[in-house]
């Protein structure tokens, strides 16, 4: 494995460099443990296959989504600003995320605030690296032919319109695919999106993400996979809930990848 | 003669009747805020096409959108027909068309009549569905009482309707062998050839001519009262479908209309040079979002006016799934509620409903002292997770996520409520532009991570 490289906007700047892609890591990246292994994961993987990419490091402020979502237009804006100015201080023209509400936020709402970026999620660069052969992966690696269902993230999903990138990842793990009953766009909400992963539930019978995860345990994969630090959580809590962590992991698809990656 | 002027008189009353009760749902759906309209129109017009023409979404649910296309279909082609009753009833003819078209006569009348035997079992099954399967989407508790009586009534509407056109052709059928003169020959047609002889044979030619008399009064008496039953009933989405699906967004799905007023705002804060070159500070304090459907937009409203109360909406909700409050479709409909009564309100020209007594009631004079909070409530509004469900579900386009925000800014921007966990990370992402407050520096994940290696 190559040594561990996470250069930061400034440190390239400073040489007078810049990335080819900024890497935006997000709050939840940042400071949730569990995200933490993912951003880790996805940067190992880019210094494998010699992606050129930059983090924006402390210089990087929260996209604003989870206020906005909530209602205060205010904070949002004033978070969006901030993070507008410092990417076009950098000349920032490509985003890659592993969060699907950063992304929303970067690719749909900055633009009517003056920030224009070419912005991807990590799953669609893992799609086209292993497309373009530049991730290869081992011969029969842990996950081949064992079931493996994908919970599909509202904001890359339904909101954004992304289903097969995803897909086409986990076909790569050469594993067995299985479909939940809700999938692509009739996939159903981890039940964190909208600023509920800062709140508690309002009254009622369940948690969605007790439902989502008996959905998930009901296809007997072992494996569910995710794209998104707030599903990552809510699937793995879920999962806990009903007694099934020995037996079922929730992974993003970055940490499927590296750990079946030939190099 | 006297049946000619009957006509008249009736389509023309309740033509007028129709136009003041069509007039006040526009005037009701512009109770709300421009809302800028640019796009592609041809995308514009493919949604019409596809989605609300070619009922593309229903698809999803295989069962309910064959009935649905049937009885749609059924009810598109019929206007044909309804087009000779017009001719026949103000002229004082029979069967028009009859002898112009001749064979392509038959056709038509016989493949609305095909169209229209499959209605009638599709409207039972519907019925059957909405009282007896009992269709979970169907009994939630925002249908109890008028809306689950008009779902049975629109029901029971056609049903009369069909029978009116199977009496009136059938009678027709077997009149035509007794008086060729004035019932001219339809050719075969497809059911009432063999169900009119089969009902209707062997009775004096005098019962056949009431008989067919009243079926066709029955046909078109209930196309008018059907006509002017819409605009009270969540049937109104056979119309306003069309235009609903043209004015829909078409931006992202995932972009919430930015607020240039409190962009102004935040700009003027980064920047205090900037903050000195604005203009005017109002003095009143500015409201933001909605609590109302005068601070909705036209296109929430008429959003509201084409729900046609499917449940689709509701029945993906992960919050209504999971048994909390929120109904993606009783926010719809408690709209439509509000823009009725502020509508009967400004109609009633009562001076207690003005905010300035003094002046003539008016949209911009108004203020009964209720909202749209009255009717829906902070706790339905909190359990959205915006995963957008609801707004893929929905078969004409309408976007329930769209004011459960716009409400969700005026609870939080205006009246500076909401729950109050959102607290501590609002005071994070202002304090330390983090959405969750640690002390940690936001790059300390690498620092470990380079450590560790």
């Amino acid at each position: 494995m190559t040594t561990l490289k996470i250069p930061t906007m400034a440190d390239l700047a400073a040489e007078g460099r810049s990335p080819e892609i900024l890497f935006w890591v997000g709050c939840a990246g940042s400071f949730d443990s569990r995200a933490q292994k993912v951003t880790v994961a996805f940067c190992k993987i880019m210094n494998a296959v010699g992606v050129d990419f930059a983090i924006l490091g402390n210089e990087e402020s929260c996209t604003g989504d989870p206020a906005r979502r909530a209602g205060n237009e205010f904070l949002f804006q004033m978070q969006a600003l901030q993070n507008i100015e410092v990417l076009n201080m950098y000349e920032v023209k490509k985003i890659v995320t592993a969060c699907p509400h950063c992304f929303n936020t970067l690719k749909n709402e900055y633009p009517a605030l003056g920030g224009d970026y070419e912005v991807v999620h990590h799953t669609q660069l893992l799609q086209s690296l292993i497309n373009e052969g530049r991730i290869k992966m081992k011969e029969g690696g842990e996950f081949r032919g064992k079931k493996i269902t994908y919970h599909d993230s509202c904001y890359m999903g339904r909101v954004n319109g992304v289903y097969e990138a995803p897909r086409e990842v986990l076909q790569a793990l050469d594993a067995d695919l299985v479909e939940m009953k809700r999938c692509r766009s009739n996939g159903l909400c981890c039940g964190a999106g909208g600023a509920q992963m800062w709140k508690e539930d309002e009254p009622g019978d369940k948690r969605i993400n007790i439902e989502r995860a008996e959905e998930a345990l009901s296809t007997g994969a072992s494996v569910v996979a995710a794209n998104c630090p707030f599903c990552l959580t809510m699937m793995g809590d879920g999962i806990k809930a009903k007694e099934k962590q020995d037996d079922v992991m929730v992974y993003d698809l970055a940490e499927l990848i590296l750990n079946n990656m030939s190099h | 003669m006297i049946q000619q002027l009957a006509f008249a008189v009736l389509t023309i009353g309740a033509g007028a009747l129709a136009w003041r009760s069509f007039s006040r749902v526009r005037r009701n759906i512009f109770l709300g805020q421009d809302e800028d309209i640019s796009g592609d129109n041809s995308q514009r017009w493919r949604n019409v096409l596809l989605v609300a023409f070619g009922q593309q979404k229903m698809f999803k649910r295989m069962v309910p959108a064959l009935l649905h296309l049937t009885i749609y279909l059924a009810f598109v082609i019929t206007q044909v027909e309804l087009i000779e009753i017009l001719i026949d009833g103000f002229s004082g003819q029979h069967r028009f068309f009859a002898d112009k078209l001749g064979g392509f006569y038959t056709f038509v009348i016989s493949f609305i009549e095909v169209l229209s035997l499959l209605t009638f079992f599709a409207t039972f099954i519907f019925l059957a569905r909405r009282n007896l399967l009992r269709i979970p989407r169907f009994t939630k508790p925002e249908m109890n009482g008028w809306p689950k009586l008009d779902g049975n009534l629109i029901l029971v509407f056609e049903i009369i309707l069909l029978i009116g056109i199977f009496t009136m052709n059938g009678t027709d059928v077997v009149l035509q062998q007794l008086d060729p003169e004035h019932f001219k020959d339809t050719g075969a047609l497809a059911v009432s050839s063999w169900l009119g002889p089969a009902l209707f044979g062997g009775l004096s030619e005098g019962t056949l001519l009431v008989l067919e008399r009243s079926g066709w009064w029955l046909h078109f008496g209930m196309v008018l009262l059907f006509l002017n039953y819409l605009p009270y009933s969540k049937h109104l989405h056979i119309i306003l479908a069309f235009p609903n699906t043209f004015y829909a967004r078409l931006k992202p799905r995932g972009e919430m209309d930015n607020m240039d007023e409190i962009t102004k705002e935040v700009r003027s804060m980064m920047d205090p040079e900037a903050a000195f070159a604005e203009e005017e500070v109002s003095e009143e304090m500015p409201e933001f979002g909605a609590n109302d459907v005068f601070s909705l937009s036209w296109k929430n409203i008429m959003d509201a006016y084409s729900c046609t109360e499917c449940g689709r909406c509701t029945s993906v909700c992960p919050a209504n799934i999971t048994g909390k409050k929120l109904s993606p479709r009783k926010v719809l409909m408690d709209i439509r509620d509000r823009a009725e009564e502020v509508g009967r309100n400004l109609d009633s020209g009562d001076a207690q409903f003005a905010k300035d007594e003094g002046q003539p009631l008016s949209k911009g004079n108004y203020d009964d002292g209720k909202s749209l909070f009255d009717y829906i409530s902070s706790e339905e509004l909190h359990a959205c997770t915006t995963c957008n469900a609801c707004v893929e579900a929905c078969p004409v386009l309408i976007n329930p996520l769209e004011p459960i925000l716009k409400m969700r800014r005026y609870e939080i921007l205006t009246l500076s409520q909401g729950p109050q966990d959102w607290l501590p990370m609002f005071n994070s992402l202002e304090n330390s532009g983090s959405a969750w407050s640690i002390p940690d520096a936001r790059d300390k994940w690498a620092q470990d991570a380079l450590r560790q290696q």
